[in-house]
């Protein structure tokens, strides 16, 4: 393996924030390649100041480098001004910690959390000098693996990818490194032979060794090609958080970055059961950390770190139990030390919260966020996020009366059976909140950010017909009509990308020669407002004799076989299928960790459960408690948490 | 106090505001008794000096930093080195007099190493330095375009210009600029185009390092610890 460095370094004059390529955060390891390791390059395939924070990828870069036969090392995709001096150079794309090729790797490994991002991987690969489409790989070339929320629905990557990581990756990254080391030791022979060997892995789904028959449009059978291989991946899941107290180095970068702070992961899973949140369906049960181990971490990281910022991150940290106990310890520990910040970044939507938000936020009370996610209380029952409007009022007049000024709320638009009052309900809540503000300073704002909804595979709304386009955009129009001189404004996401989005997260293997054929016309960054181009999808759909609206708007039934069958994330398509019912019915589902099981599936079949320090509800009154269902008592929020830089640009 | 430090090797590449953010993420690792700005977001009380470009080394940057307890300055240096990045080593801290002058403000002269190219990338010969060099002192006028305010402006550089040498760094000729920052500075990208005029070989940086900065006081030139270091009262005793 040969160090780059001497080649990047020229080039490193001519481009805008040279540092993203130079590694050296604090907590960075410069690992000893050796024959008889397995060396991983790990991927954050967008820049680097999206990539850098992402714990998982700095998860699996500890416990890969704690392993006396692996070595693994980080890599994110160059932006386009040192992409176009690379090539002219024929610098080939590199590690950030020792700069060697990626190429020299063992194993390249994407985190992907995102479908548009999905044309960065081939970019990154080709970059490297790796074939593109993985039938073209031979035993010389590194193996190209997926893992991240996108794996589960492998489908429309999986012409360019060796296996995917359903899952937790905790443990089966191990699992994988003794595969791949064995097959190093014998010779690296013929690329089949190691690929039928990671398919016997659990969660572990190596795409060909599946063939899938089609009937017209519709999917007839995905089937193993081999007796040895498994009809259904199950995914993996890591049953004691508390066994895995990493990232215990966290990464200090030398730039700025999103979530720049020290990170300390409370929980994973949810059981709220908001019908268009993937994350909370896929990665159930609930496994909190214990609470002393939660205080170490913090303190250790601080200690080490010197952010002086910390984040319990979550997908609902107000659910943790004892969370009150928990915050008000860390915030006495940090006091006398130099004002240390104490964000959470997902909160709920009732004065509880707000009371635990003035308890963290002594200074720097700016802004405080809420997901209301649905203009009425109507929709709020559909998409299961049950905040009746008084909650909202009653968080809000808490926030404003408590030294807040700004509020921001997140809502979707395009969910099912939304009618227009739902969505110029955004507006009158939006309003309402102002007027509210005003009571309390002239100051008061209110943002409304809107986005058009995506349905997900192994979510109940996965068989809705996502709004056109145009429908989105229509619905915005209404919404920035209704707002004018209303003291309140409005943030949206382009309706154009989010269908385009839609091809991609619904899509089958059909849809890899759209992505490639997006990828060959120059469209990288598709998450990036200013790189992205609607008609470069519609071509490239075009161009394989696809129908957009087939894959996006399309409502499904009950009987399609849809293209993540095959995997499974542990709810039984009975229950998703029972829940979407639900939905049209207007009905709400209460959180099964304080209420009998619904027989969801991940627990019972995965012989799991939820861990979780107390079996009672959060204070301040929770969905699912049974106060909540009906009038809405608990509701959930996204909060506050100072929003360091604005680099994602949509 | 004030602290010295250089910035050498890859971490050039980081601006000067992420070397301000390692610093104050240092001194907390280090637990430093800082003091804090009034207001919402109280920020520590840290000023730099004049800005180092993206790219530059340096051998000699400073910075002044408030605490509310005296430190040991002695020590400070070796306990700040590891816990700063890479190639920012911390190279000396002195307690500060009580009301002593913003450190931009006080900067009077700085130097710079400049190994240069032209502009087919290769090295530039000794004789072709010697020869632009002489024509820019030679000079009365050195004329430079500036964006000013959005605005095209023309300044002329030779006031800022003390003096020009040839040094070698190892076999390669190098040119050693020391320049003046008051009323207004230059910088070596601009020296060199000035200097480009009297060769025209497409004269340009190719590794530039400062060297040194220097307060200039009562017509003496100080190093800026030294320039306005505490002076402890010393006891006398009557023996």
């Amino acid at each position: 393996m040969s160090n780059l460095w001497p080649r990047v370094e020229p080039l490193l004059a001519r481009v805008e924030k040279p540092a993203r390529y130079i590694g050296m955060e604090r907590g960075s390891l410069r690992p000893e390649h050796r024959p008889s390791s397995t060396s991983w390059l790990l991927v954050y395939p967008d820049t680097y100041e999206i990539g850098l924070p992402n714990q998982g990828l700095q998860i699996l870069y500890e416990i890969l480098n704690e392993r006396d036969d692996a070595v693994a090392e980080r890599a994110y995709a160059p932006w386009v001004d040192m992409n176009a001096e690379m090539r002219a150079a024929s610098v080939p794309f590199f590690s950030v910690d020792t700069h060697h090729a990626a190429s020299d790797f063992d194993v390249l490994a994407f985190g992907l959390a995102a479908e548009l991002v999905y044309t960065n991987v081939l970019e990154c690969l080709d970059l490297a000098g790796v074939p593109v489409r993985a039938e073209q790989r031979r035993p010389e070339h590194p193996l190209v693996i997926v893992g991240g929320h996108c794996a589960f629905n492998p489908e429309p990557m999986a012409d360019f990818v060796d296996a995917f990581v359903i899952g937790d990756g905790e443990e089966v990254v191990g699992e994988i490194t003794e595969v791949v080391g064995a097959w190093k030791r014998s010779g690296r022979t013929a690329r089949e032979g190691v690929l039928r060997e990671l398919a016997s892995i659990p969660g572990v789904y190596v795409p060909s060794m599946y063939e899938v028959d089609y009937d017209g449009p519709f999917i007839a059978e995905v089937r193993s090609r081999f007796p040895d291989v498994p009809e259904r991946v199950d995914k993996r899941t890591v049953s004691d958080l508390g066994a895995w107290p990493y990232p215990k180095n966290q990464l200090v970068p030398l730039i700025e970055v999103v979530h720049d702070r020290l990170n300390v992961e409370v929980f994973r899973g949810c059981t709220r059961g908001c019908r268009f949140c993937q994350a909370g369906m896929i990665t159930r049960p609930v496994r909190e950390r214990p609470a002393d181990q939660v205080r170490t971490m913090v303190r250790d990281g601080l200690r080490r770190t010197g952010y002086d910022e910390v984040a319990l991150t979550s997908l609902s940290t107000a659910d943790f139990s004892g969370i009150d106990g928990l915050v008000a310890g860390l915030v006495n520990e940090q006091e006398g030390c130099g004002n240390v910040g104490l964000s959470l970044p997902s909160l709920r939507v009732d004065a509880f919260t707000v009371g635990i938000a003035s308890e963290i936020q002594k200074v720097r009370r700016t802004g405080l966020t809420f997901a209301p996610e649905g203009g009425s209380w109507r929709i709020r029952q559909v998409i299961n996020k049950l905040i009746t409007d008084d909650d909202l009022y009653a968080a809000v007049e808490g926030a404003y009366s408590q030294g807040w000024q700004r509020v921001k709320l997140y809502f979707l638009i395009g969910v099912p059976t939304e009618m227009d009052e739902d969505t110029l309900g955004i507006s009158h809540l939006a309003r309402e909140v102002v007027k509210i503000g005003r009571k309390y300073t002239k100051k008061a704002s209110c943002t409304a950010s809107v986005g058009g909804f995506v349905p997900k595979a192994h979510t109940p709304f996965q068989w809705f017909g996502q709004n056109s386009a145009p429908e989105l955009q229509r619905k915005v129009g209404l919404l920035r009509d209704d707002l004018r001189r209303s003291g309140a404004t409005i943030r949206w996401h382009d309706p154009e990308a989010t269908y385009a989005e839609g091809i991609a997260s619904r899509g089958d293997r059909r849809i890899g020669r759209v992505i490639e054929r997006v990828w060959r016309a120059g469209g990288t960054f598709q998450e990036w407002s200013e790189r992205f181009q609607l008609d470069r999808w519609l071509d490239a759909m075009a161009a394989e004799g696809l129908d957009p609206d087939w894959y996006v708007t399309r409502h499904r039934t009950d009987d399609e076989i849809l293209p993540w069958d095959h995997i499974a994330a542990g709810l039984h398509r009975d229950f998703l299928w029972d829940d979407w019912q639900e939905a049209l019915r207007e009905h709400g589902l209460p959180d099964c960790r304080w209420t009998p099981c619904y027989d969801c599936g991940v627990c019972t079949d995965y012989a799991l459960e939820h861990v979780v320090a107390s079996a009672v509800p959060p204070a301040g009154g929770s969905q699912g408690t049974g106060q909540g269902l009906g009038f809405g008592r608990e509701a959930t929020v996204s909060a506050p948490v100072s929003v360091p830089v604005e680099l994602t640009s949509r | 106090m004030r602290i010295r430090f250089a910035k050498h090797g890859k971490v050039r590449f980081i601006s000067h505001r992420d070397v301000a953010r390692a610093f104050e993420r240092a001194f907390r690792i280090e637990t430093l008794p800082l003091a804090f700005t009034e207001g919402f977001s109280p920020r520590p009380k840290v000023s730099f000096g004049l800005a180092l470009s993206v790219g530059h080394e340096s051998d000699a940057e400073y910075l002044d930093v408030e605490l509310t307890d005296p430190v040991d300055t002695d020590e400070l240096p070796s306990r700040l080195t590891p816990v700063l990045p890479e190639g920012i080593p911390a190279t000396g801290a002195v307690r500060l007099a009580e009301r002593a002058p913003a450190l931009q403000e006080s900067i009077t002269e700085v130097q710079y190493r400049v190994a240069t190219v032209d502009g087919c990338g290769r090295p530039v010969p000794e004789h072709v330095l010697v020869a632009a060099a002489s024509g820019a002192l030679a000079a009365g006028e050195l004329a430079v375009s500036r964006v000013r305010k959005g605005k095209m402006s023309v300044d002329d550089l030779r006031p800022a210009l003390r003096s020009i040498e040839i040094g070698h760094d190892g076999d390669a000729p190098v040119l050693e600029l020391t320049l003046l920052t008051q009323p207004r500075g230059a910088r070596p990208r601009e020296v060199l185009d000035a200097l480009d005029s009297f060769v025209g070989v497409g004269l340009s940086e190719h590794r530039v390092t400062r060297t040194s900065q220097w307060i200039e006081r009562g017509g003496a030139r100080l190093e800026p610890l030294a320039a306005d270091a505490f002076a402890p009262v010393l006891e006398t005793s009557a023996s």
